[in-house]
């Protein structure tokens, strides 16, 4: 029998030529397996409050009664945010056992959608998009700000718990680019100076203006209007006879 | 300028589904009086009075009236064509709604609106769901009137937060003032609309993908047929459009279809909304007429290509999943169906995205093939896996480190997905490298030639020759001991 040593030594030759398997394990984006842990696992017990109870039985009138799963992605979207903006696996039960499924076809769901937070994150979500059309106008470079001032790496939460960075694909807002979703709202037109202002307000406990950071309104030209100058036509104007 | 040679040539390259003419008269330089989104800017009131006042609602019981088959016919008379990239002729695709002897089946109907509007480069429903919630709200009810449905889901994508507050703010407008509901304008005729909210896929823009997510399932395609005409949302007829196409049909109705089928070349009538994104001066969304010469839209609304026409490298005229086109087919395309069919790409969404000399090209179209295998649904093997094979090769190619042939092999795998899957993502995502292996063939082979310059003969798979132990018995499958083609 071998020692440890010739085997560790073995096993260090071996590696030199080449080793039994060359990929290294790699975590995709989370893990969609769910593992029992002492803030997430299925005895913490969740329930809808008394402020959204009203919201789950207006969400389940929208689909035919026959099909009340339907709902599971509306619910899982207000269980998230009752529940600190991440969806833990008591509240995947709790929307289960509201739209009478088994608890797996909401885990399937939960785990599909990039939107369902399945880890807890921090107060604010800050979701930078480096898809082509922000990449070209520097979206690495508002990334590489955020996370040299917040000291963490996409995916990653700050030690505060106040925010979470993450990488995201494109959000459409192509022509404001380049842009980034903090939580509901969007923050267009960016450069360093003022992704980071808008980083400080929020350390600050401050709201930044949603939006634009530049001059525009939405997503005009610029440098000016080169289209929609005129009033808006009214009622019946330019219409068919009939519709006059 | 192409000379005569090169245009005859682009010429027989042509088609035989194209138009063969050229185009007769210029196109582009819409009217404001032409404009279908009076509010695209958000500059005017949203909201239900707003939107009255610049002439949504008008008359829409008299709209309503008027019956299925007129309004089908109004739109085929159009010639409206999808604005969600397929381009797929919206009455016709309506009328299958229709079939003989469908007031025989008792099952609820649905028209569903696609406003996950996820396609990178795309930010034109947005607009509307904005500016324009009305529009979209009206039109929910013309088009579902047309094709006889009895409600509406709009599949907003889950980001969309504010929009989908405006949009649920205008259906609530419109439930109370009696537009829709159980006595829609008064017409006796019953339409619900209600909102549901994606979570961030981008595969639930495609239409069973989209059923599925309703459906609260997992966004992944179902195989066609049974089509959504006949099996769709909850086991129902469904017909689900685009935000834009459904948001134009009342204006179509009112203000006459030969009035919208007067603006583009023939069989690409209408105006569309484009979204400008990239290396232009001002970047915009803008309403232009169909069949607009790219050239002209960037200059006249986007103040140009940054340091100038000459300084441009290439456009993908429709959103990521297109082929992108280098500089000289920019010069003299149309911005319609057709015209970019010809120059071997497609409209898509009408998203431009436009990229300088400054532009690393391969790390820009390596970037789509990241998207696509992070947004692949992991239901057919071969975009599931395909995708990330492309994007380990893209990743090499980004700084050189591959052989010259596995440009070819890149493409033959890229041809494996295309048409291989279920729904269209797998082409998607071969187009775009398909596209840069067309146009930008040379720049990838400098790259590889300078890298082998520094470290020497890559193999197959990005192994350094160097590092490559001849003393392993490994079949040569890695090209390690393949002589390099001659030189041309």
């Amino acid at each position: 029998m071998l020692s440890i040593r010739g085997v560790r030594n073995l096993a260090r030759s071996g590696r030199a030529l080449r080793s039994i398997s060359t990929s290294t394990a790699r975590s995709s984006d989370a893990l969609f397996v769910h593992r029992d842990t002492e803030y997430n696992n299925s005895s913490i017990p969740f329930k809808f409050n008394s402020q959204n109870e009203p919201i789950t039985k207006e969400i389940l009138s929208r689909y035919p009664p026959q099909y009340k799963k339907g709902a599971i992605m509306p619910l899982l979207d207000l269980a998230q945010r009752q529940n600190q903006g991440w969806t833990s696996i008591s509240c995947m039960n709790e929307v289960a056992k509201i739209v009478e499924v088994p608890p797996m076809r909401v885990y399937e769901v939960a785990t599909f959608y990039t939107m369902y937070n399945r880890e807890p994150v921090g107060d604010h979500l800050v979701q930078v998009c480096t898809t082509t059309p922000c990449m070209l106008n520097g979206a690495y470079d508002i990334m590489h700000a955020i996370e040299k001032d917040l000291h963490v790496k996409p995916g990653h939460t700050t030690n505060d718990k106040k925010f979470t960075l993450l990488e995201v694909e494109c959000l459409g807002a192509c022509s404001n680019a380049p842009m980034m979703q903090i939580n509901d709202h969007y923050y267009e037109d960016l450069n360093n100076k003022s992704t980071l202002d808008i980083i400080n307000q929020l350390k600050n406990g401050k709201q930044p203006h949603i939006g634009p950071q530049s001059t525009r309104h939405t997503c005009e030209n610029s440098s000016g209007l080169t289209n929609l100058t005129e009033k808006p036509y009214g009622p019946g104007e330019h219409c068919q006879p009939e519709f006059q | 300028m192409l000379n005569r040679v090169q245009k005859s040539v682009l010429r027989s390259a042509r088609s035989f589904a194209s138009v063969s003419e050229p185009p007769v008269r210029g196109y582009g330089g819409l009217k404001d009086q032409d404009r279908i989104f009076t509010n695209l800017y958000d500059r005017h009131d949203f909201s239900l009075k707003g939107a009255m006042s610049r002439g949504d609602w008008h008359k829409t019981k008299e709209i309503v009236l008027k019956g299925d088959q007129y309004l089908i016919q109004a739109v085929k008379d159009s010639g409206l064509r999808g604005r969600g990239g397929a381009g797929f002729p919206s009455g016709l695709k309506w009328s299958f709604m229709n079939k003989p002897g469908w007031d025989k089946d008792s099952r609820p109907r649905y028209l569903v609106v696609n406003a996950d509007e996820g396609e990178p480069g795309t930010c034109k429903d947005r607009e509307i769901m904005r500016g324009d919630p009305h529009k979209l709200i009206e039109g929910c009810l013309v088009a579902g009137r047309a094709m006889n449905a009895s409600a509406s889901y709009i599949y907003i994508r889950g980001e969309f937060y504010h929009e989908a507050v405006r949009l649920q703010q205008a259906i609530d407008e419109a439930y109370k003032a009696g537009l829709i509901g159980e006595n829609a304008c008064g017409s006796g005729y019953k339409f619900d609309v209600f909102i549901h909210r994606g979570a961030g896929a981008y595969i639930c823009g495609e239409e069973t993908a989209l059923i599925e997510s309703i459906e609260g399932k997992q966004g992944k395609p179902r195989l066609k047929p049974p089509f959504p005409a006949d099996v769709g949302v909850f086991g129902c007829p469904t017909t689900v459009a685009n935000v834009e196409t459904v948001a134009v049909v009342p204006t179509i109705v009112r203000r006459g279809p030969s009035w919208f089928d007067s603006f583009g070349r023939d069989r690409n009538s209408g105006t569309k909304l484009f979204a400008i994104s990239g290396h232009v001066n001002n970047p915009c969304v803008v309403e232009e007429e169909m069949s607009v010469p790219l050239k002209e839209l960037i200059e006249r609304h986007c103040g140009g290509v940054k340091g100038g026409w000459q300084n441009l490298q290439g456009i993908v005229p429709g959103g990521a999943s297109v082929p992108v086109i280098p500089r000289d087919v920019c010069t003299d395309v149309l911005m319609d169906f057709d015209s970019l069919k010809d120059a071997q790409t497609s409209l898509g969404t009408g998203a431009i995205i436009v990229m300088d000399q400054s532009t690393d090209m391969v790390k820009a179209i390596s970037r789509f093939a990241k998207f696509y295998k992070h947004e692949s649904c992991g239901q057919c093997t071969p975009c599931r896996e395909g995708t990330s094979w492309m994007y380990n090769m893209m990743n090499r190619f980004e700084n050189g480190q591959a052989a010259n042939r596995e440009i070819d092999m890149l493409v033959e795998l890229s041809k494996q997905i295309e048409g291989h899957t279920i729904c269209a993502l797998g082409d998607a995502a071969a187009w775009p490298i398909q596209g840069l292996v067309r146009h930008f063939r040379p720049q990838m082979e400098q790259r590889i030639k300078e890298f082998q310059r520094e470290n020497g003969v890559v193999m197959y798979g990005g192994k350094l020759l160097k590092d490559h132990n001849p003393n392993i018995a490994i079949p040569d499958n890695r090209g390690a001991s393949i002589p390099p083609p001659a030189a041309a």
